[in-house]
């Protein structure tokens, strides 16, 4: 800690800081462009300009920015001082001297960090009489708009584009007062993570082209805190309502799970909530139902008088899951999961709860120093997971900078001085990733030989004897990354569910265990591929398989399925099979799809902005997301679906629960691993009420005056203190009830300063979720069943699955832009391999897999491992693949006389 | 495609540096050297060769004023117009040329001969006013004089 | 005695001096001498020596050189780089060293970079010197192959490698971390200071940047030791300074001259005085972005100190002079058109302010210059003032501006009442 003074008063600081972050922390207001806090300083804008005094005496002091000097002991600081106030107004004129003043039409108006900057600095007349630069547009995709002559050269896209997310394709251009940022030419920006750009650009450059299409202005949403949907990283978001659709997907600070950032199938993914396919009323035999009774009484005689199994979803919520399994019975309860991944997430989630590592916060992930990537495609399965590993490969590096005194918050010296050098970083997945580019080395395999890998690095790591039978390369390979990892100081394993291979998994775990007995800490993360995959495992459902076996018994009349299409889970016969066995079918869901199309009764299920619910993200972390949306029709939460009335009477034992908290300590009382769930966000009772709407919401009274100039109520939400209006209780929100971050003279999305303890650090009040699973360390992780090396097979292909970031999963496919940007379905195989079957790229190719048969284009790739072939998993034409499989592969041509 | 010469001469420059991206502005002047300019294909090319992206290699390209992005003609006049030169009376010089040449600064002949361009200080400011075709130096020129320099360059 | 240590083998016919006559002219006696001396006692000699920098900043050489790591634990490779990008408008005097006396150059680096036990060498050359470039090139193979750069280096065990860069332009690759960014083949914006680059400079290495002139000098520092060297000064400052002068008058050239020989003897004596029926108004004396000085200054010395006490900087010690039938609207609005243009981008007061002070000038020179013009003038010299900005172009930029206004501030304001230039 350090003392410094500010307008000669003494405030103690972090001192090894800078003077930005520090007086920021400390809750002054000094304006600022290209500094960001995930970003560091590089004194490019020149906005952040305060007075530095050498010493009590004297008086006249020199202009410093306050981003590029350090918050040293005795610092003596004025932020007032009138030199500094005209140079800062000066600054903002400069900024705007190309500026269009467009603010009317600009997407970014009333939320705009230039705007707001700009009454910060009180700059308000113009002086500047001569024409301004123009510039060309460029198409950058569906996902995001450009308008460069709102730009003002504080660099920050480029820097937060290539430097932190890695991404190539966007740059500066040219120089002076005509710097162009864009692309070497139109086209769709390639990184995954470049929505970002739209939070990162202090003004209207980058703006989301999704809202655009249907645009509200912030101050005209209706916001509610939420959490992203689209994977198991569990990224808090604020999402936004306007007449009754989403509008709109942006960042919720959470410093241990996202920070800054989302990826764009989070951030982008939002609009299936708006489709057409939405299931609006309830449907009786696909027909609408007479009424809303007749549907529910359709539901409890079906549950009354029928023997019913349900499934529930690794994609509802806690709440959902819970309500089925309490109508249906613990016994009854079944998840609906493919069955290979299904048996991996139960022995990922073992290894979580028991040992040998505490798995990592995505905090973690990006302060470890050395990685091993066993078996996943982190950037496809948990895209934010990615962003948050690139940077740790600077971990290492920048410790030299440590050694030479310069400050880590000084961005470019560190960037210069460590230059391409990153630390070790390792990646051993069945095909190429998009990690591969950071890595130190790379390995390809087949599930069986990434867990000996993973096994033989174990052994090498404790010193063990060498993995009989291992080729050379990869003995050699697993002792070198043995050694580093073994001298890392806070090494990292991420594995995942993607191989669906308990002996990766384990694999992993033996690292990581190995690690921990010479005295290395790892700690362990692992992939799961939905947002609550970790939840509803939690809940100990019984398999996919067990409930078909259920129903071929004949110990089933009726399967009630929730949020959960089964024809992407398992093979279309067996799924059909299922089905017609069964003599009923009940889906609650919220998009048409096949199951909703098979069911006999179909009944509309809330989205999670239409609804409350709690997640369980891949680090075992509870989070609990709020409705923005009140839900139209006869939409309602699923869990509401299932908590009819009649459900006490069935099951007398147990309450029936009329609101949010009523679930969630049910839960919480049955389910001894989600205890602690309630303290996810505090109960209804807990906290007077929060406003979902900004208070400079407009149209209120005249919104509904086409149906009646009555000012109607507002709806109530009886589950949370959040409430449907601008009306909110004295105290500020607490962390996960905060639906979004403003402060007085902060409009943007850079308030959220104002909402943390210091800067880039946790939020005031505790980041919102709690974590469930922290291992019971058990000793004698010793695991046996190391599986024998793969051997390709010319007759027997295996198949595994791929990942797309857009595409592969389910929800965010159906938002139109993400659609755009899918990839068609395609088989992909090693090149060699292509060359024995006489098929190149683009070429037709027959699958057939037990008895289903696939024709699809194959991508002949050199990193395939050979015998093994890859599924684009979860798009259309493939979905219903059960991955692994064996299957047998023969040239389009070969098909003749076999018909489609 | 980038020629085998171009290759061969990019990669003499590769063994002066330690990492590939350090070579990208000799190599945008190797080529220009060999085509008069740096097309949008030569910038595909040379990033490929270098292991940059396009965009790396063009947000370069834009920032020096010696590397062409538009094609020029044969001869590529640079008439200096800075503080010297100016005082000696450039101005008149860069005037004559335009109505000789029938062009304007920034512009080439018809006939393909001469692309006329600005150009900071040739550090002959004792020998005011500087002109510089290809890689000649032209000092002390004037009105009278334009002519017969302009000849050696058909 | 006074010499002229720098020019005296330049040939009259301004051909380059090959190496044999480089050799005998004592040509490499002064890495030799060096080679027989630890390195720190070479930094030590130039430390001695007074030697400052001549590219514009006036730093004291061994001084710099002092704060780079020595010893088995220094990062390596270590890196020197001579800045020859000499684009600085009205400066000519690096391009006259290179053309005549390559291998000067050559010698001046293998010196320096034993001194700092440097293991690669880079010659930033801007584009347009296309001459320095082939004799420099020539010069460099010949030294190669007599064994004076490369592997051990005259058996001495060290070894430098030493290869030309030439540049695609752009003044502020004359700043020397924006110059060690076009090394790596980067957009050419300057770098943050601390860290120096002598500490982590080019690739991140430590690295030592000098001027042309100051690294030729450095061999007859070692030659004919330290004293000998501040004897050729009239100041404290040691060494001769090649002084050059451009504009209208009656012999535009270049000397070299003792350190502090006065502005009056370089214009009268050397440039032979104004043209027949001009007269004096004032000059820039060290290229374009240093203050005006006028006739009142004529009797300072051209050195560090003095230079700086009437009110400007010595610079690259190229003077531009200004005459009476030249408009100093005018003369400042070509010199502000060319900051704005070579402007980097990064800061905004750099790129806004040039920009729009470019434009009041242009509109002034246009007879549109409205009076407020002259407030926002003097406000962007302030708004552009060493710290406001990243680096030191802007400040500089706005030397001659915030001068002219000073001393030609009548002529600023006929051009708006009249509203036209009164000298079209
Ligand atoms: C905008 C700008 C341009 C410069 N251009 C040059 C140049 O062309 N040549 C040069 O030697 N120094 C130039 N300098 C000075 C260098 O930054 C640096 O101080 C110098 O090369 C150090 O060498 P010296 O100590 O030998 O003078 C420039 C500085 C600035 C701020
Ligand atoms: S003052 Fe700023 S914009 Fe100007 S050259 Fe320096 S860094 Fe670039
Ligand atoms: S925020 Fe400090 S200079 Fe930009």
């Amino acid at each position: 800690m350090a003392t410094i003074y500010i307008e000669n008063e003494a405030r103690e600081a972090d001192g090894s800081q800078n003077l930005l972050h520090v007086l920021l922390s400390l809750g002054y207001d000094v304006p600022y462009f290209c500094w960001h806090p995930a970003l560091g300083s590089v004194g490019a804008c020149r906005q952040c300009a305060i007075k530095q005094f050498r010493n009590e005496q004297d008086k006249a002091g020199k202009i410093i920015m306050a981003c590029m000097t350090p918050a040293a002991d005795g610092t003596r600081v004025s932020i007032k001082d009138p030199e500094t106030v005209e140079f800062r107004a000066a600054v903002i004129q400069g900024l705007m001297q190309n500026h269009p003043h467009d603010c009317p039409v600009c997407d970014e108006g009333g939320e705009c960090h230039l705007q707001d900057m700009t009454v910060m600095t009180g700059h308000c007349a113009r002086h500047y009489r001569f024409s301004k630069r123009t510039f060309r547009n460029q198409y950058l995709g569906p996902l995001i708009n450009h308008e460069m002559n709102r730009c003002i050269q504080c660099q920050r896209c480029v820097r937060y584009y290539r430097d932190y997310a890695g991404g190539h394709d966007l740059n500066a251009f040219r120089l002076r007062d005509v710097v162009y940022f864009g692309r070497f030419e139109d086209g769709v920006l390639e990184n995954e993570f470049a929505g970002n750009l739209v939070e990162i650009c202090p003004t209207g450059v980058f703006t989301d082209a999704t809202l655009k299409r249907h645009y509200t202005r912030k101050w005209d949403l209706q916001m509610a805190p939420s959490v992203c949907v689209h994977c198991a990283v569990g990224c808090n978001i604020s999402v936004g309502e306007r007449y009754g659709s989403l509008r709109r997907v942006i960042n919720r600070y959470n410093h241990q799970v996202n920070g800054y950032f989302l990826c764009d199938r989070g951030r982008f993914g939002y609009e299936f909530v708006n489709s057409g396919d939405r299931i609006r009323d309830c449907l009786v035999n696909g027909e609408p139902s007479d009424s809303l009774a007749a549907a529910v009484s359709k539901l409890e005689t079906l549950v009354r008088e029928t023997r019913c199994i349900g499934i529930g979803s690794p994609r509802a919520s806690l709440e959902s899951n819970f309500a089925l399994r309490q109508l249906v019975g613990p016994d009854h309860f079944y998840a609906g999961v493919a069955e290979n991944e299904w048996s991996a997430t139960l022995t990922a989630l073992d290894l979580m709860r028991n040992g040998p590592a505490t798995s990592a916060s995505l905090d973690d992930v990006e302060h470890c120093d050395a990685v091993l990537v066993l078996g996943e495609d982190v950037t496809n399965v948990a895209p934010v997971m990615a962003l948050r590993l690139r940077q740790s490969v600077r971990q290492q590096p920048i410790q030299t900078a440590k050694k030479l005194n310069i400050p880590l918050w000084l961005d470019h010296p560190v960037r210069e001085l460590v230059q391409n050098e990153k630390g070790p970083f390792f990646v051993a997945a069945p095909y190429a990733t998009k990690l591969d580019e950071i890595a130190t080395e790379v390995i390809r395999a087949a599930p069986d030989d990434l867990a000996r890998l993973g096994f033989a690095i174990a052994r090498a790591i404790q010193g063990g004897p060498p993995l009989p039978g291992l080729s050379s390369e990869l003995s050699t390979f697993a002792n070198r990354i043995a050694e580093v990892l073994g001298s890392a100081s806070s090494p990292l394993v991420v594995s995942g569910t993607s191989c669906r291979s308990a002996a990766v998994l384990n694999a992993a775990a033996q690292v990581s265990h190995a690690l921990s007995q010479i005295g290395k800490p790892a700690k362990l993360a692992f992939c799961f591929p939905e947002c609550n995959t970790v939840g509803l495992r939690l809940m100990k459902p019984r398999s996919l398989s067990e409930a078909f076996q259920a129903v071929r018994d004949g110990q089933a009349d009726t399967i009630i399925v929730v949020e959960n299409d089964l024809y992407r889970r398992a093979s279309k016969e067996d799924v059909e099979a299922f089905f017609n066995r069964a003599r009923h079918v009940i889906a609650i869901d919220h998009l048409k799809n096949q199951t909703t199309e098979k069911a006999e009764l179909v009944l509309p299920a809330g989205t999670f902005a239409e609804t409350d619910g709690t997640l369980v993200n891949y680090e075992g972390r509870a989070q609990r997301f709020f409705q923005a949306l009140v839900p139209s029709g006869e939409m309602r939460a699923s869990w509401r679906w299932l908590d009819a009335d009649f459900v006490p009477e069935i099951h007398p034992d147990k309450r029936g629960w009329r609101t949010l908290d009523d679930i969630v300590s049910a839960i919480a009382l049955e389910i001894p691993e989600l205890a602690d769930i309630g303290l996810a966000a505090p109960s209804r009772s807990e906290f007077g009420k929060v406003a979902r709407e900004p208070s400079r919401y407009s149209g209120r009274t005249s919104m509904l005056a086409n149906i009646s100039v009555h000012e109607p109520k507002p709806p109530q939400d009886p589950d949370s203190a959040l409430a449907f209006s601008m009306e909110s209780g004295p105290q500020p929100p607490p962390p996960p009830l905060n639906p979004f971050f403003w402060a007085p003279g902060w409009n943007s999305i850079q308030s959220v300063n104002k909402f943390q303890s210091e800067i880039g650090g946790p939020l005031l009040g505790g980041d919102p979720g709690v974590r469930l699973i922290e291992p019971e360390e058990r000793g004698g992780w010793n695991f046996a069943g190391i599986p024998s090396a793969f051997e390709p097979n010319p007759d027997s292909w295996l198949l595994l699955p791929c990942f797309h970031i857009f595409g592969s999963e389910e929800l965010s496919q159906r938002a139109p832009a993400i659609a755009e940007l899918a990839p068609s379905p395609y088989i992909a195989v090693n090149t060699m391999d292509a060359d024995q079957l006489g098929v190149s790229s683009g070429n037709l190719i027959k699958l057939s897999v037990s008895d289903s048969i696939h024709e699809l284009p194959v991508s002949a790739r050199p990193d395939v491992p050979r015998g093994v072939v890859l599924i684009p998993i979860g798009l259309p034409g493939v979905a219903g693949l059960t991955l692994p499989a064996f299957g047998k592969l023969a040239p389009a041509s070969a098909m003749q006389g076999v018909t489609k | 495609m980038l020629t085998a010469e171009e290759q061969k001469e990019i990669g003499e420059e590769l063994a002066h540096y330690p990492c590939k991206q350090a070579v990208c502005i000799d190599a945008m002047l190797i080529v220009q050297r060999h085509r008069g300019w740096v097309s949008d294909d030569a910038i595909r090319d040379i990033a490929e060769m270098l292991e940059m992206s396009t965009a790396d290699l063009d947000g370069v390209a834009t920032f020096y004023n010696l590397i062409r992005r538009k094609p020029v003609a044969r001869h590529v006049v640079l008439i200096c117009d800075s503080v010297s030169c100016w005082i000696m009376g450039c101005e008149r010089v860069r005037d004559q040329l335009c109505t000789r040449l029938g062009t304007t600064l920034g512009g080439s002949t018809a006939d393909g001969r001469f692309t006329l361009l600005p150009i900071v200080c040739l550090g002959a400011c004792d020998r005011a006013p500087a002109l510089m075709i290809d890689n000649n130096l032209h000092t002390n020129v004037d009105e009278h004089r334009i002519g017969g320099i302009l000849e050696a360059y058909k | 005695m006074r010499e002229r240590p720098l020019t005296s083998n330049l040939r009259p016919d301004g051909e380059a001096v090959d190496i044999s006559a480089y050799e005998q002219a004592g040509g490499y006696q002064g890495l030799r001498k060096a080679l027989q001396l630890q390195p720190n006692d070479v930094t030590e000699l130039v430390k001695q020596s007074n030697l400052r920098g001549r590219g514009g900043a006036g730093f004291p050489t061994g001084m710099k050189w002092s704060f780079v790591p020595m010893g088995a634990d220094a990062p390596r490779p270590k890196y020197l780089v001579a800045n020859a990008d000499e684009m600085e408008p009205g400066t000519f005097k690096d391009r006259v060293l290179m053309e005549g006396d390559p291998h000067q150059l050559i010698e001046g680096m293998a010196v320096s970079g034993y001194a700092i036990q440097a293991d690669i060498g880079y010659i930033f050359l801007r584009g347009e010197y296309r001459i320095s470039a082939e004799r420099l090139s020539v010069a460099l193979a010949e030294a190669r192959e007599r064994g004076y750069i490369g592997q051990n280096i005259l058996g001495s065990g060290y070894s430098f490698e030493l290869y030309l860069h030439v540049s695609a332009g752009r003044y502020i690759c004359g700043e020397e971390t924006a110059l060690l960014n076009a090394l790596e083949g980067k957009r050419a914006h300057p770098r943050t200071k601390p860290p120096f680059p002598q500490v982590s400079g080019l690739f991140g290495k430590p690295t030592i940047v000098q001027n042309v002139e100051t690294l030729c000098n450095v061999q007859h520092i070692v030659n004919r030791g330290p004293e000998w060297f501040r004897d050729q000064s009239l100041t404290e400052d040691g060494g001769t300074k090649l002084y050059g002068v451009s504009g209208k008058v009656n012999r535009p050239g270049l000397w070299e001259l003792p350190l502090g020989t006065t502005m009056r003897e370089i214009l009268e004596e050397h440039a032979g005085g104004m043209r027949d029926g001009l007269t004096f108004r004032g000059l820039l004396p060290g290229g374009a972005s240093t203050d005006f000085l006028v006739q009142e200054h004529l009797d300072v010395p051209m050195d560090y100190t003095q230079v700086q006490k009437a009110g400007s900087r010595l610079g690259t010690g190229t003077m531009v002079v200004l005459d009476d039938k030249t408009c100093p609207v005018g003369m400042v609005w070509n010199l502000e058109h060319f900051f704005a243009q070579e402007s980097c981008g990064w800061c905004t007061p750099c790129w806004s302010g040039l920009a729009w002070t470019e434009k009041i000038l242009a509109s002034m020179e246009a007879g549109t210059g409205e009076e407020k013009d002259l407030e926002t003038l003097s406000f962007q010299t302030r708004f552009l003032a060493p710290g406001s900005t990243f680096c030191a172009f802007a400040p500089g930029a706005v030397e001659p501006l915030q001068s002219a206004l000073k001393y030609f501030g009548d002529d600023f304001r006929r051009h708006i009442e009249e509203k036209r230039c009164p000298w079209r």
